[in-house]
């Protein structure tokens, strides 16, 4: 369902992304794991269209995102890193945006936005301005959003990032439930080891834009002598702390987080 | 198509929710308008230029448009910081329908705003023979206001953030503004200043409004349209080109 070969992305001089290559089968649930600045988003960026290879190959449910953007577009939902809700617009109102944009009909889209809204327990909110919502709110209507147009892959940017445990939970819950119902496949990047451990079905991680083990929870604490997935993870990525690598953009991003409720005009 | 029609709405949804938006918006022409209309309305009249809010109200109303349709534009950065533009980037549609549903709902906005701010000039004595003379009007207007959105969109898909933004506005849309004749006749004027106001879209559009409202242009009403429309034309170009290039 996703192929991806040899892809790299560079910044001027800077490696971000490093030759990976991996596959990702229908219906799995995939997560991609690294410390801060691996090059996961970078990774998704390019997936998703947002951001064009320096070089290697890609295939999401048979497109190419570079050659066939629309193609490829219409197979994927996603939930960004970052928030992307329109905060001046209600939770009905960025649904049927969404809906609009990927072309659902009208008689389809009304039922579909009930169902999902009800899915992630929103649909009391539904004619509530986005910026009156929480933070776990906010995610499960971009997850809600994410799979309106019934995508076939799910990609999920540290989904539950900042989020209470009971959040988290749910967040989790919806996303097992469709990938074993509807055979979806997801895709999912996050800092929560636990996350990782209980909902893949098998796990990468990449660390200075390289991939540096694949396989199941299992395979990885067997080949770092591990008991956990934790241990496994600081062994393969070294235990120093990435803070300073964070880069400018990374900060920004942290204080956007800090800001996006607040109105600047 | 669809999705020009959600992108366009989805600007107006926003304007009409921003009230206090609206209001303060409308109070510097409106200072314009008292200020420059009532202060040098008579030095106007006693130089045999006729009534000076009449001559003045067209102006303002460019002038207003266009610094809502910049804004308009422009705003995509906000849209870009906040990460709403990404749910928009990664949709199943051309980069191209994207920019045109923004720029036609941000052009809409902007006409809205022009025809407020004539309404509101009724207040300070502006007079017009012949209503029906606002249909043609607004057409020009929401040329106006195209060009200028585009201008916007164009600028925002190259700045990285809103630091630059003072400077687009002190270099570039200030100068637009004063010299495009929008506050004084472009007769008699010394020859440099005339051929600025020649190379300035805004001054054809504005031309074009007093030729409509007040039957009284200096550009031919043909000329000015066809400038207008060629100018808006090229930074559409421009523009798509960028906005395509453009990195979430
Ligand atoms: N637009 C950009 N320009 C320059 N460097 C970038 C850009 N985007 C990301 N990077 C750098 O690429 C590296 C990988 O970033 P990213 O993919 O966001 O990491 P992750 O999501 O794994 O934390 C980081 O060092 C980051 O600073
Ligand atoms: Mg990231």
């Amino acid at each position: 369902m996703i192929e991806v070969k040899e892809l790299t992305k560079q910044f001027g001089q800077f490696t971000a992304v490093d030759k990976i290559s991996f596959d990702v089968k229908p219906g799995e649930i995939f997560a991609f794991l690294g410390p801060n600045g691996a090059g996961k988003t970078t990774t998704i960026k390019m997936l998703t269209t947002l951001t064009h290879p320096s070089s290697g190959s890609m295939r999401l449910n048979g497109y190419d995102p570079v050659k066939n953007p629309t193609e490829a577009r219409q197979s994927f939902g996603i939930v960004f890193q970052d928030p992307s809700l329109d905060d001046e617009l209600t939770a009905m109102e960025n649904m049927e945006f969404h809906a609009v944009l990927y072309g659902i009909s009208k008689a389809e889209r009304k039922k579909r936005i009930e169902s999902l809204l009800n899915f992630v327990e929103l649909w009391d909110r539904r004619n509530d301005l986005a910026k009156t919502f929480s933070g776990g709110m906010r995610r499960r209507l971009e997850i809600a959003r994410g799979l309106l147009h019934h995508p076939k892959i799910l990609f999920l940017d540290e989904p539950t990032l900042g989020l209470d445990p009971q959040t988290r939970n749910h967040i989790w819950s919806y996303a097992v439930k469709l990938s074993r119902d509807e055979g979806m496949t997801v895709f999912f990047t996050t800092h929560y080891m636990e996350e990782a451990e209980q909902n893949a079905d098998r796990i990468a991680i990449i660390d200075h834009g390289q991939i540096v083990a694949m396989g199941t929870s299992e395979d990885l604490r067997n080949q770092t002598n591990k008991a956990t997935l934790e241990e496994a993870f600081i062994e393969l990525t070294g235990s120093e702390i990435r803070e300073e690598q964070a880069s400018s953009m990374d900060q920004m991003r942290m204080r956007r987080r800090a800001w996006s409720n607040k109105k600047i005009i | 198509m669809n999705a020009i029609y959600i992108l366009w709405l989805r600007q107006l949804i926003r304007y009409f929710r921003s009230k206090s938006r609206i209001i303060g918006s409308l109070a510097q022409p409106l200072l314009f308008l008292i200020a420059l209309g009532f202060g040098f309305g008579p030095i106007y009249t006693k130089a045999g230029g006729g009534n000076y809010i009449q001559f003045l109200v067209p102006g303002i109303v460019g002038m207003s448009i266009m610094f809502t349709a910049v804004f308009m534009g422009i705003e995509m950065i906000w849209d870009r910081k906040f990460g709403f533009l990404k749910e928009t980037m990664v949709a199943p549609v051309s980069r191209f329908s994207i920019m045109l549903g923004r720029i036609l709902g941000g052009a809409t906005v902007a006409t809205l705003q022009g025809v407020l701010v004539m309404i509101i000039s009724i207040f300070v004595g502006f007079r017009l023979d012949n209503w029906f003379l606002v249909i043609p009007a607004v057409v020009v207007m929401f040329l106006i206001a195209l060009i200028f959105t585009t201008l916007g969109t164009a600028i925002a898909s190259i700045m990285e953030d809103m630091q630059g933004f003072q400077l687009i506005i002190n270099f570039l849309i200030m100068p637009m503004f004063f010299l495009s004749g929008a506050l004084f006749p472009l007769t008699g004027l010394p020859p440099a200043v005339t051929a600025i106001a020649l190379i300035d879209p805004l001054s054809y559009g504005v031309d074009a409004l007093r030729g409509i409202l007040l039957g009284a242009s200096h550009i031919s009403m043909p000329l000015n349209i066809v400038v207008s429309l060629g100018v808006w034309a090229i930074l559409l170009g421009i523009g798509s080109i960028l906005f395509a290039k453009m990195e979430a």
